[in-house]
């Protein structure tokens, strides 16, 4: 299993070494060759980490919590590559050489970078890792060189930048909680960290995880500080956006996770629970909010990424076994959706040439694969049977209803219904609404397009992420329920 | 904090104290190009501590750590602005929202929560000099101030950079024992961050033919 550890390592970073001396052609298909490996690679990885923790060195580590993050960010580097062979329209000349090359090297890059930091052992090298992501994701963000990105990018590395300050400070400050027990030199591994957690300074952790909670969360997207999120998604290129909603986001997530998991030993479960509640509920209600009046695609996808992050942060505050199930899964289904979601809304702005919604109309019957797959993938973003999503909710406010945290299930149940409206308005008035071209032309300032798909590429990626929702929501392979199950308990108090 | 401080907590603490004005000098200088030189200078005292916590801990990584910073934070990251400054043929600091003194006195409210409120963690170490710590907070919030009331990108990099001055205070206090490793790749990271910055307000000034953030109010809602 190291060899398939050092692998997954590897291979992306090669990858990008290669896409930037390739020809652009070439580094497509290899791009999506070596996506389709690391998720290959990734469900290798599964059977083990039902069980056991598997480990290369001391730099390297896999246990099931690692692998359910590994799975999400593998599944839509494979699927995205897909996507973005359909979805960029790379002129032949240089220009068009140029912008491949730069792109090809940092997807790969970023990937890379997505796929280590789950795979590294201790707090430190995660963040080295998350700050990696950063740094590379804000270039990729500023690509396009308009005024929109260029803003969106420097909003986006500064504030990021500052939330990383902040979770570094929160990882000294960890360091030194164990100074106490390990003396005053000494390795920041996992194991490590949480063999010693019982003994380290309360009053030191509690410090640590808040700062943790601040300076991920600004990454991952918590309010107050999710201002930069809505920005970077939409106007960073479609392929880069779904990256960052479903693999980035989750990613600084998992940081959080890292450090609860410490906390939960120290502290116990109440405070750390407390304070994720009190990010996710004003998460939620802030996205819930913003999703009823956007008029940006892409901004709409961004505000209910925001939604996603505050539901997870809610789920774990209730801590019912069943309810961290439940997150975790959630982490799978929103990568797949959102993934789906934004391929759509790519085919979309490729075919009408606009993110506005307002000029959208007949998306269904213009695009006749996409534009069905689109809505499916935005019903499943509202957590509809029979898709991944609804049972991941399901199980958050089932574990909530048992734990018993009443109150907080109602109000999370309110916001996801509110959230719901947002989604499904902006469902029915761009894509299932009438086709302009069988009106009068030009009625309300929409676009008239011809009937057709843009690309088959973004088709099969799409399509892709919906069969993987349909069996995440109707049937999880048991392999998957085990793995679940086995992150859930390495979460949960020993 | 009853028992008189050990040598070594005093020189922590002036040193980080030091660290925390060239904060607040930053504050008030008009100018980016003595914005850069007091970042500089700010990195050079952080550089001192490391080799004064190298000394009488007798950690000997941390002088490999005092040397990279040297190079890096001291000369190399304010070369790569001040070239930056000089192709962009712009002296004045974008100019604050609030009046220079308002923003000192803003600075030094937000310096003292971040003081007591790490006072008050009760934290009680024979290795740990507390003071250090709680002015390394300070020395955060304040280019928190710093970023907030500055409106021009290169402000607000530098921002950036002194808040990591201000964690490195932090970490050479309370963690001098992190594996060197640790360190490098921390500092490696801040290269990579500045480069990345660097591109960016690049991007930004050939777009706008500014270094003023005052035109960033397209993207909202």
């Amino acid at each position: 299993m190291s060899v398939v550890i050092v692998m997954l390592v590897c291979l992306p970073f090669a990858t990008a070494v290669v896409s930037w001396l390739a020809p652009v052609k070439f580094s497509q298909y290899l791009t999506i060759t070596v996506g389709v490996i690391t998720f290959v690679l990734a469900l290798a990885l599964l059977p083990r980490a039902t069980h056991s923790t598997m480990s290369v060195g001391s730099l390297l580590q896999a246990d099931a919590l690692s692998v359910v993050f590994l799975l999400a960010v593998t599944f839509l580097y494979a699927t995205t590559s897909l996507f973005a062979k359909g979805y960029l329209s790379l002129g032949d000349g240089a220009s068009g050489a140029r912008y491949g090359k730069r792109f090809y090297a940092g997807f790969n890059l970023f990937c890379w970078s997505l796929v280590v930091a789950p795979l590294v052992n201790g707090l430190a090298l995660l963040w080295v890792a998350i700050e990696i992501t950063t740094v590379i994701s804000a270039l990729l963000v500023a690509i396009d060189d308009t005024d929109g990105a260029a803003e969106a990018a420097w909003k986006y590395v500064l504030l990021a930048s500052l939330g990383l300050g902040i979770a570094l400070f929160a990882t000294i400050m960890m360091y030194y909680a164990g100074t106490s027990v390990f003396g005053a030199s000494y390795s920041l591994t996992y194991p490590t960290l949480l063999a010693g957690a019982v003994h380290f300074h309360p009053d030191v952790v509690r410090f640590s995880f808040v700062l943790a909670v601040l300076g991920y969360g600004t990454k991952m997207g918590l309010f107050p500080v999710h201002t930069w999120l809505p920005d970077a998604h939409s106007e960073a290129p479609t392929p880069v956006s779904a990256l960052l909603s479903g693999a980035l986001l989750a990613m600084s997530f998992y940081a959080i996770l890292r450090f609860f998991q410490i906390a939960v030993r120290t502290l116990g479960p109440g405070f750390p629970r407390d304070v994720l509640l009190i990010f996710g509920v004003a998460t939620l209600l802030l996205a819930a909010l913003y999703l009823l009046s956007q008029r940006d695609m892409k901004r709409l996808l961004a505000y209910s990424s925001v939604e996603h992050m505050g539901i997870m942060a809610i789920g774990m505050s209730f801590g019912a076994t069943i309810a961290v199930v439940g997150v975790l899964l959630q982490v799978l289904a929103h990568a797949a959706a959102k993934g789906t979601a934004f391929f759509g809304v790519g085919s979309v702005v490729r075919k009408f040439g606009t993110k506005e919604m307002a000029r959208i109309r007949g998306g269904v019957g213009t695009l006749p694969w996409s534009g069905p797959m689109l809505v499916m993938a935005v019903l499943a973003l509202s957590a509809m049977p029979p898709f991944g999503i609804f049972r991941s909710e399901f199980d958050i406010v089932y574990g909530g209803l048992t734990e018993p945290r009443d109150v907080a299930v109602a109000i999370f149940v309110v916001l996801v219904v509110l959230s719901f409206f947002g989604l499904s308005w902006f469902t029915t008035e761009t894509m299932l609404s009438e086709n302009p071209s069988d009106r009068a032309p030009g009625v309300d300032g929409a676009v008239i397009v011809t009937k057709g798909e843009v690309s088959n590429w973004i088709v099969v990626a799409m399509a892709t992420g919906i069969v993987a929702l349909l069996i995440l929501g109707v049937h999880p392979p048991s392999q998957l329920t085990q793995l679940l199950d086995r992150a859930a308990n390495e979460l949960g108090s020993p | 904090m009853s028992a008189s401080p050990s040598t070594y907590d005093g020189v922590a603490a002036v040193l980080s104290l030091l660290v925390l004005l060239t904060e607040f000098a930053m504050l008030r200088a008009p100018l980016l190009r003595s914005q850069v030189r007091l970042y500089a200078f700010q990195s050079l005292v952080v550089t001192v501590l490391a080799v004064y916590v190298a000394y009488s801990k007798h950690i000997d990584e941390l002088y490999v750590l005092a040397a990279l910073s040297l190079v890096l934070k001291v000369a190399l990251v304010p070369a790569l602005i001040l070239r930056l400054l000089r192709d962009a043929n712009t002296d004045l600091a974008g100019s604050s929202v609030v009046g220079v003194a308002s923003a000192i006195l803003i600075a030094l409210v937000v310096a003292a929560f971040g003081f007591f409120s790490v006072g008050s963690l009760q934290v009680s170490s024979s290795s740990l000099p507390t003071s250090s710590l709680a002015i390394a907070c300070a020395i955060v919030l304040v280019a928190f101030v710093l970023i907030i009331l500055r409106s021009d990108v290169v402000s607000q990099a530098i921002g950036f950079f002194s808040l990591e001055n201000g964690v490195s205070v932090a970490s050479l206090v309370v963690a001098s024992g992190l594996p060197l490793i640790v360190d490098i790749a921390f500092l490696f990271d801040l290269l990579v961050a500045v480069v990345v910055f660097g591109v960016i307000m690049r991007v930004h000034h050939a777009r706008n033919a500014t270094l003023s953030t005052s035109d960033f109010d397209r993207l909202k809602g």
